[in-house]
């Protein structure tokens, strides 16, 4: 059943050959007999994941059911689930039991979608290997001793191991496509303000960006329809009608012009890395597409104008983690200043309070206009190279990172490194633009994925490329060995 | 030696919306703790916050009634620090581009005008409040008033004496009352007064600034601005320095103490805040606003003056108020303008009076605009005189009816029937034979002995001007 | 740049969040690291470019003034780790 495409599942469950109890039965099965060593789940939520398909089965049986009811998800830990456990892989709410629903998962509950349960992340989305989670790492289902990439790798984990058909992702510097990369599944991160905010844990409010991670495309794109839409509870959410997301996928790709930024395939990529990209280029060219050269000259200066901004903006989103109305509290505190002190010291892991400090220093007095007024106007000349760019051609593809999944443990001790492995997929989040990663091939024995990145509201364009390259190419359908 | 004193005001103006500033929570005073507290309010993980449209709009009409510039794009910024009334360890308000750019605001200090300028006014949420005692050693911390909106308006250091602060302070506490976007209660905290004192040498620098803040009435404002004053002209006069600090005033003690110093200077970190984008006021926006603007008191006493003929004095005294204001014309209205100038009389001296005495609100008052409009037609058509009407002023005070009712009631109709007169006057005469032969001789002012008896005789309600002609008439 | 040890407590303080004597060190030397990454911003003109803050030049939506919430403080507070007669306890704040 795990090796459906969603469409396929949807059709089995309203033709009534397969219950939504026994599908979400099948996922909770493999849970149970996988994830102890993969780590991919921070909660596991059998009962609620049953009762909801109940309630799913009869809404098809009533003829009620849309395209996705009755498919089971997994929720990263980072959207507030009502009545749930949402720790944001970190100590500092490991006790929350949100008392509400995030918007995504609101709407997904209409939809009747049961959830499994929450997948493990680097604490607080601040990583990109899901090594930083206070419940431990979770492996990569290609490889248990590399890392799934981050922020995101719970999910990731879970569609490449076949323990979910869909999972939400949140993508603030590249946490939803360096993991699909990594695991060799689908993720899209679209434009900023599509899919609401609201009800998801902030780290940084002006690149935080929900999307779907799933096998395939088109998977993709009935998740992205299910997820998006204008919320008046989030004021960067975009007013403005929601468009089928799965509507041009079977569009022929003749004339799509493909850019090619010399910059995303010069130093420090791995040359495994960029004989899958650039084979995937040419496959996506025997389409009907052409290559352009393009050029994204500021690229450089985006991933320390990230590094400034993100942390900057999350030193103020993590002020309210103080042991007072929710969240980890120090035992007998003496006064004040060691309630938050001593409170925060002990709820946040080390990278969290790494990015704190960053961020709290980027903005004190004296220092405001050299980093983060600075980093703002870096800002704008990335996205500025973005709209020259798109003048020239309708996409741009490369590689999502420099090098497939590193072993656990590799890069934890020398954050600078780690922060410059995001050089591909930061400038997208700096500009707000939409972003696709595709599996495309595999470095010794690790997926490594193609990076299309369109202008704003391309996503229809972007899941179309992916669909028709997925129609010729079977990267998304393999699966590890032995989770098959 | 003569110094020259320097005060600027910080006024905190709550908003009389019906919601908070960025969450659908009511601002209403006194709800039981955190129960007005939504998990917006509380800061709580996931939670955004959503600007509310009757902030804009208030803030628009302070800009207009200060002719201020109205920031066409204002950002909300970030101002960190962690204290326990600040749920997201940030307060969201505005640095750079504030709501309300530069204004002015006339004041009127002993009959001398003076323009104070108004740097800017700015939107930004209100934090909660602790509580001690509840549980010994602790604090207990309610979340019902943190959102709530406020627009704080900074003056420019243009005042030099407490009577100006005050009355500055006044008149800014009248206009935002007048505008209908602050209820101006002092005691609940609704308009909030802090002071920045500074003394310095004529054509020197300004002088280091203390801070008087949270001061619940004008008196007290006044009376701890001059303490104030008195107490740097006597630190630098003893050779020391005054340190730039928050001072709290004593009002029992009539003195200004310091506040517990915070360790170190803030740091606040503002930047402008990536959960909310850039207001936008256009044209349209403004001149909406104006058409639903009341008239100013400014205005309006010109108005009043020029319209209905009142001493300047009363002008003042009836645009006091928008509700007084608007309770007089009212009252002008329902006599069809026939004697304005007694309906003002009626309003600042036995309206205001009785207001006064109760201790009411204008709207509180247990007689309507047309109920004294309705006594004033009875001593316009000369159906009471001015005397009878203040007892029928009480009455109506009272409760015990409408002016036509207790007339009726009490037999108040004043007698005009010329006959009955002419009966009391003679009946006066006959039955004081000697006083009429001493008039007779020469003694005038018998005149007044004779009027009083008739009144007297008719129990108050002859009409005393017919009265004086029959005498004339029979002495003659 | 580096920091020393004075920087480190100021950040410390600012953040809220506590560096021991032991870790002060490593602490200085990380952030050291991410701020030398930072001074790559520096050679670069940026004169005439205008910051930006949000991806969209989209602008505020305004909400219209009405009561929507509703009492909800005994859920929110199912998760408040001190609570008495309604209220959150801290330990208590001189005014």
């Amino acid at each position: 059943m795990h090796n459906l495409t969603i469409k396929q599942m949807s059709e089995k469950l309203h033709a009534g050959e397969i219950t939504s109890v026994q599908l979400t039965q099948h996922y909770l099965d493999r849970i149970s007999q996988y994830d102890a060593e993969l780590n991919a789940f921070v909660t596991v939520t059998p009962e609620l994941a049953i009762s909801m398909a109940e309630a799913a089965d009869k809404m098809l049986a009533a003829g009620n059911g849309e395209l996705l009811t009755g498919i089971p998800i997994a929720h990263k830990d980072i959207f507030c689930t009502d009545g749930v456990k949402t720790s944001c892989s970190s100590k500092m709410l490991d006790n929350f039991i949100a008392p509400y629903d995030a918007y995504v998962v609101e709407k997904l509950k209409k939809v009747g979608m049961p959830i499994l349960g929450k997948t493990n992340m680097d604490e607080f989305a601040m990583g990109s290997t899901s090594e930083s989670s206070y419940y431990g790492p979770t492996k990569n289902p290609w490889d248990l001793n590399a890392v799934p990439g981050g922020s995101s790798g719970g999910a990731a984990a879970v569609i490449s191991a076949g323990l979910a058909p869909m999972a939400t992702g949140t993508d603030t510097g590249g946490s939803i496509r360096q993991p699909a990369s990594f695991c060799g599944i689908t993720g899209i991160k679209p434009t900023y303000g599509s899919v609401s905010r609201f009800g998801i844990v902030a780290y940084a409010s002006s690149f935080d960006q929900a999307g779907p991670m799933t096998r395939s495309a088109e998977d993709a794109a009935w998740m992205l329809n299910a997820m998006a839409g204008f919320d008046e509870r989030d004021s960067t959410s975009l007013e403005r009608e929601t468009p089928d997301f799965a509507a041009e996928l079977n569009q022929p790709l003749k004339g799509l012009k493909i850019g090619v930024p010399a910059e995303y395939f010069g130093e420090g990529l791995d040359s495994g890395v960029e004989d899958v990209v650039r084979n995937a280029i040419a496959e996506v060219e025997k389409l009907g597409a052409e290559t352009v050269e393009v050029h994204l000259p500021n690229k450089d200066l985006a991933v320390p104008s990230y590094y400034v901004l993100a942390p900057a903006e999350a030193s103020s989103n993590l002020s309210r983690f103080d042991g007072v109305r929710f969240g980890h509290r120090c035992e007998a505190p003496k006064d004040l200043e060691d309630l938050y002190k001593r409170s925060r010291s002990e709820g946040f892991g080390a990278e969290v309070k790494r990015r704190i400090m960053v961020g709290a220093y980027a903005l004190s007095a004296g220092f405001y206009d050299a980093y983060y007024l600075k980093a703002q106007k870096l800002r704008r000349m990335v996205r500025d190279d973005f709209t020259k760019a798109f003048e020239s051609c309708d996409v741009i593809m490369g590689p999502v990172a420099p090098s497939p999944a590193f072993n656990i443990g590799e890069k934890s001790d020398d954050q600078v490194s780690m922060y410059l492995s995001d050089l591909y997929t930061i400038p997208v989040n700096l500009a707000g633009l939409p972003g696709l990663s595709v599996p495309a091939g595999f470095v010794n024995n690790r997926p490594v994925g193609l990076h299309i990145v369109g202008p704003y509201f391309s996503e229809a364009k972007l899941l179309n490329i992916g669909h028709q390259y997925q129609q010729v190419t079977d990267w998304h359908k393999q699966m590890p060995e032995q989770y098959q | 030696m003569s110094w020259e004193v320097v005060i600027g005001l910080e006024i905190h103006a709550q908003l009389t919306t019906q919601s908070k500033i960025f969450s659908g929570s009511s601002i209403a005073y006194g709800a039981s703790p955190n129960s007005q507290a939504s998990a917006i309010d509380l800061g709580m993980p996931g939670m955004l916050p959503v600007l509310n449209a009757g902030v804009i709009d208030k803030s628009i009409s302070l800009g207009l009634a200060l002719n201020a510039e109205i920031g066409r794009k204002s950002v909300f910024d970030r101002k960190n620090y962690m204290y326990p009334d600040l749920p997201k360890g940030y307060q969201t308000t505005q640095l750079e581009f504030p709501i309300v750019g530069q204004g002015s605001l006339e004041i009127d200090v002993d009959g001398e005008k003076k323009v104070i300028g108004v740097t800017r006014a700015h939107l930004e949420e209100d934090a909660g409040k602790s509580n001690h005692g509840v549980v010994p050693g602790m604090s207990g911390i309610d979340l019902n008033r943190a959102g709530t909106p406020l627009l704080e308006i900074v003056s420019d250091p243009d005042m030099s004496s407490a009577k100006e602060a005050v009355a500055y302070a006044k008149k800014m506490h009248e206009l935002v009352q007048y505008l209908g976007i602050c209820d101006g209660n002092m005691q609940e905290g609704s308009f909030r007064v802090d002071s920045n004192v500074s003394i310095r040498k004529p054509g020197e620098p300004f002088g280091t600034r203390t801070e008087l803040k949270n001061i619940n009435s004008f008196r007290f404002i006044e009376k701890a601005i001059e303490f104030e004053i008195e107490r740097q002209i006597e630190v630098i006069e003893n050779g020391g320095e005054v340190v730039q600090e928050t001072r709290l005033y004593d009002s029992e003690n009539d003195t200004t103490r310091s506040m517990r110093s915070k360790e170190e200077a803030n740091d606040y970190r503002y930047f402008p805040c990536p959960d909310l984008l850039p207001v936008i006021i256009t044209e349209e926006d403004i001149q909406a606003v104006k058409a639903t603007m009341p008239e100013l008191p400014d205005t309006k006493r010109i108005r009043f003056v020029s319209e209905f003929g009142l001493s300047d004095y009363d002008a003042e005294v009836l645009t006091g108020s928008r509700d007084m204001a608007e309770f007089f014309e009212a009252v002008v209205k329902a006599t069809d303008n026939k004697d304005a100038k007694l309906c003002a009389n009626w309003m600042t001296s036995g309206f205001a009076a009785a207001i006064n005495k109760d201790n009411l609100a204008v709207t509180d008052a247990p007689i309507t605009a047309e109920m004294l409009a309705g006594m004033l037609n009875r001593i316009m058509d000369d159906t009471i005189s001015g005397k009878i009407a203040k007892q029928v002023f009480e009455a109506m005070w009272n409760g015990e009816g409408t002016a036509d009712e207790i007339i009726e009631a009490k037999g108040l109709k004043q007698i005009t029937d010329t006959g009955a007169i002419e009966a009391l006057v003679d009946e006066v005469l006959a039955n004081n034979q000697s006083q009429v032969e001493a008039y007779k001789g020469g003694q005038e002012k018998m005149m007044g002995y004779f009027v009083g008896q008739i009144m007297k005789a008719s129990g108050g309600q002859a009409n005393p001007g017919q009265v004086n002609k029959m005498l004339k008439e029979k002495l003659s | 740049m580096s920091l020393g040890k004075t920087e480190v407590e100021y950040i410390s303080r600012l953040a809220a969040i506590e560096v021991n004597e032991s870790e002060v060190n490593d602490v200085a030397a990380k952030l050291s690291n991410i701020l030398d990454l930072f001074s790559q911003m520096q050679a670069t003109d940026t004169e005439n470019v205008s910051p930006m803050a949000h991806p969209l030049d989209q602008v505020q939506r305004l909400r219209p003034d009405v009561v929507t919430a509703v009492d909800q403080h005994e859920k929110l507070q199912s998760v408040a780790p001190k609570v008495e007669n309604d209220l959150y306890l801290v330990p208590q704040v001189i005014e």
